[in-house]
């Protein structure tokens, strides 16, 4: 299945697509039945892909979004649990959320093909952390591909599929963002059919009380040597031919830079390919064994760098960890050919007039008049502090704002508002959206009213997931109310407001009030997203002709 | 035959409409391609560019190296020089001359034209006039596609027939609107 390397002929039968659309397409051919995500960047496009489908609007494959990416891997695990195929995608931090259903569902094993698609974000263009999820494969104990190409992104799905079916484990398959978001020709190949509905009961697997637990761990131990055995013939690993004492192990996307870097330098080193893990011993063995020097190339964290180098380290490795390539941020082609010993190429640079120009929220968003009333509303105290979230209005953290001051995992406003208000803070100010109060913040609210802690909770509710492009919210409008009702918020401290410039004045008295209440209180600054209602409009007009 | 050309722009100002285009042109010519592009955070007005590559044989990597570019083909001027590192030894320059200004600290017009002429032969465009005589000021990309054209290495036909390709849904008003900015772009760069 991989690409012919030698003999370029043009292909005509492609379709163009991001690698998180060849996911997406590769899933679907391997006869999936449904889809469960929470939107993340660099992962939101796979899922948004499938619901376009034919497939999804027909319903034949249920795509909706879920509210949060634990709640997406678990009913993943269910519809494997009944015997259908299932993708499971989010960011590398949304498998924090969902870490403790996949770390289990390991133990448990799967039934249909279960295989979760995680996008990691090296160099933090859109997350906060650069966390490898190829850590949380080997945690877990399952197999992790790592495709080098779009084509071989698609090429992986049916493979996942057959291999979480052969061994009945969930397996991973891991992305980063550059190949996520970059587009090429992808050939398809023959869909498959769905299966059909298999629910086996299974209790001695499916109930992890700790007699169960212990026999399914060992079994999970015990399967480790067929997995490194899977990898020795996986299409994902091969060795490139070469010559010399240098030797290069390239994982994922790490491939693509050695090999752009050995072509463009008339390099002709060894190079070992490795997309799928746990790594072929006898392909990593034979590497060493010709070679005096070894250069590991991982797209991410040093996980196999630091194993190959072992604890005493073996002076016959190169990579993060000495240095050859930086410890931290997305590799390029030029870093890998500084590694081999290339010198930089000569060029122009920066000119110093060029300024940084940093995203900001559209003009005309809602979130600058929430903004500019909590500013003026919080000047009145002498404490200044409001704890945020993630979404479009982190960025009130910046200049002209600079009103926000925290941003740490979804739902963490709330929660870190109530320990700041718990130790005493005055007040316990706190910034969320509709979408992350859904994903992760109702819990913490919960929390707040137990303990009758002091929290002003501000709710950005622009009805929609909108940082990542305008995804379905789990929660907003009227149903934020009535959560905050249900959750048990005194009615009169639910207080809705509407950030418009001619609003002003009586927005700042509602957060006035609010803020010197000594109690649980809840403002939903409610307007909608002005992307989303341009795109509306466009669509509405579209139609009517 | 092998191109990198980066294009670079603000977030919002339809690159990717750019990018699209000669995608799909590339792709009729059964031709190798990688496009890398941005999205997320920076989309929201922050600097955005797309890697895009071009060849009849096999690519590797999503990313152009330093030096290599054949083509910076800019949507606005700051944003042209902030990839000069990139720009190979006779690589192009076509940037459109209209400030984009959301952020403090932006350079006078004057100051970057001399930067982008030390470049040495880059062409400038005055793009949203160009834009407005074909019909609509929204074509401005298509006008920087057109100035663009003969740098990368499919004809311009091809590009107009993935133009037609890409606007067809939105009716032949449009179609013909772009069209005629992309000729506006193409002219000025031939002659």
């Amino acid at each position: 299945m991989p690409l012919g390397a030698n003999q370029y002929e043009p292909r005509m039968n492609r379709q163009l697509l991001l690698g998180a659309e060849a996911v997406a397409q590769g899933a679907l051919d391997a006869g999936i039945s449904g889809v469960y995500a929470y939107p993340g960047t660099p992962s939101t496009e796979i899922t948004e892909y499938i619901q376009r489908a034919d497939a999804a609007r027909e319903g034949e494959v249920r795509s909706s979004w879920s509210t949060n990416e634990k709640t997406a891997y678990e009913a993943a695990l269910g519809m494997s649990y009944a015997g259908k195929r299932c993708l499971v995608c989010m960011k590398h931090v949304g498998l924090n959320v969902a870490a403790d259903a996949f770390i289990n569902s390991a133990i448990t094993g799967v039934n249909g093909g279960l295989v979760l698609a995680v996008a990691d974000d090296p160099s933090m263009h859109s997350s906060q952390n650069e966390q490898d999820s190829r850590v949380y494969g080997r945690f877990a104990m399952v197999p992790v591909l790592e495709p080098a190409s779009q084509q071989e992104l698609y090429d992986a799905m049916p493979h996942a599929f057959e291999l979480s079916e052969a061994l009945r484990l969930p397996v991973i398959v891991r992305m980063t963002t550059r190949l996520s978001h970059s587009r090429a020709g992808v050939e398809r190949r023959r869909p498959m059919e769905q299966n059909a509905m298999n629910a086996e009961n299974a209790p001695e697997r499916f109930v992890l009380m700790p007699h169960n637990a212990r026999a399914q761990y060992r079994h999970l131990l015990g399967l480790q040597p067929m997995l490194e055995a899977l990898s020795e013939s996986s299409f994902l690993n091969r060795p490139v031919e070469g010559s010399g004492p240098l030797g290069i192990i390239a994982f994922g996307i790490g491939f693509n830079y050695a090999m752009e870097a050995r072509r463009a330098n008339g390099i002709d080193c060894r190079v070992l390919k490795i997309g799928q893990y746990p790594p072929p011993r006898t392909q990593v063995d034979e590497l060493f064994d010709a070679c005096s020097s070894v250069l590991v190339v991982e797209e991410g964290y040093p996980v196999y760098e630091e194993l190959f180098r072992g604890y005493f380290g073996s002076p016959k490795v190169r990579g993060r960890m000495d240095g050859a390539l930086p410890r931290d941020g997305e590799l390029t082609t030029d870093l890998v050919a500084s590694a081999l010993g290339v010198k930089p190429p000569e060029t122009a640079s920066v000119p110093e007039i060029v300024v940084n120009r940093p995203p900001e929220l559209c003009k005309g968003c809602g979130h600058r008049d929430m903004f500019d009333a909590i500013n003026i509303a919080m000047q009145e105290h002498a404490e200044h502090h409001v704890f945020s979230d993630i979404g479009c209005y982190t960025l009130g953290a910046l200049p002209p704002y600079s009103a926000i001051h925290t941003c740490v995992d979804m739902g963490a406003s709330i929660t870190m508002a109530k320990g700041a208000a718990d130790a005493g803070l005055r007040p316990a100010a706190c910034v969320i959206g509709d979408s992350t109060f859904a994903h992760s913040g109702m819990t913490g609210l919960l929390d707040a009213i137990n303990d009758r802690s002091p929290v002003t909770v501000i709710i950005a509710d622009n009805d929609t997931t909108a940082m990542t492009g305008g995804q379905h919210s789990s929660a907003s409008g009227s149903r934020l109310v009535q959560i905050c009702r249900g959750l048990g918020v005194d009615e009169q401290h639910i207080r809705t407001i509407i950030p418009l410039k001619q609003h002003l004045q009586e927005n700042v008295a509602v957060l006035r009030e609010e803020l010197g209440y000594d109690g649980v209180s809840v403002v939903i600054v409610q307007r909608e997203c002005i992307e989303s209602a341009a795109k509306k409009k466009r669509r509405a007009a579209a139609a009517g002709k | 035959m092998q191109k990198n050309i980066i294009l670079a722009g603000v977030g919002g100002q339809g690159i990717l409409s750019i990018a699209a285009v000669i995608d799909w042109a590339a792709l009729q010519d059964g031709l190798e391609i990688r496009q890398a592009e941005v999205h997320g955070m920076s989309q929201r007005g922050g600097a955005v560019q797309s890697h895009l590559r071009i060849a009849d044989h096999e690519l590797y990597a999503d990313l152009i190296g330093l030096g290599t570019a054949d083509l910076i083909l800019s949507v606005e001027p700051l944003e042209a020089l902030r990839y000069l590192p990139y720009l190979a030894p006779g690589g192009h320059v076509v940037t459109s001359l209209e400030p984009f200004v959301n952020m403090p600290g932006y350079p006078p017009l004057e100051e970057i034209v001399t930067r982008l002429e030390g470049t040495g032969h880059p062409v400038l465009v005055h793009a949203a006039a160009l834009a407005r005589e074909a019909g609509s000021a929204r074509a401005s990309n298509m006008v920087m596609l057109g100035a663009g054209a003969p740098f990368t290495g499919i004809a311009p036909e091809k590009l107009e027939a993935g133009i037609n390709a890409l606007f067809g849904a939105k009716g032949q008003e449009i179609i013909d609107i772009n069209i005629r900015a992309f000729r506006e772009g193409l002219q000025l760069s031939n002659t």
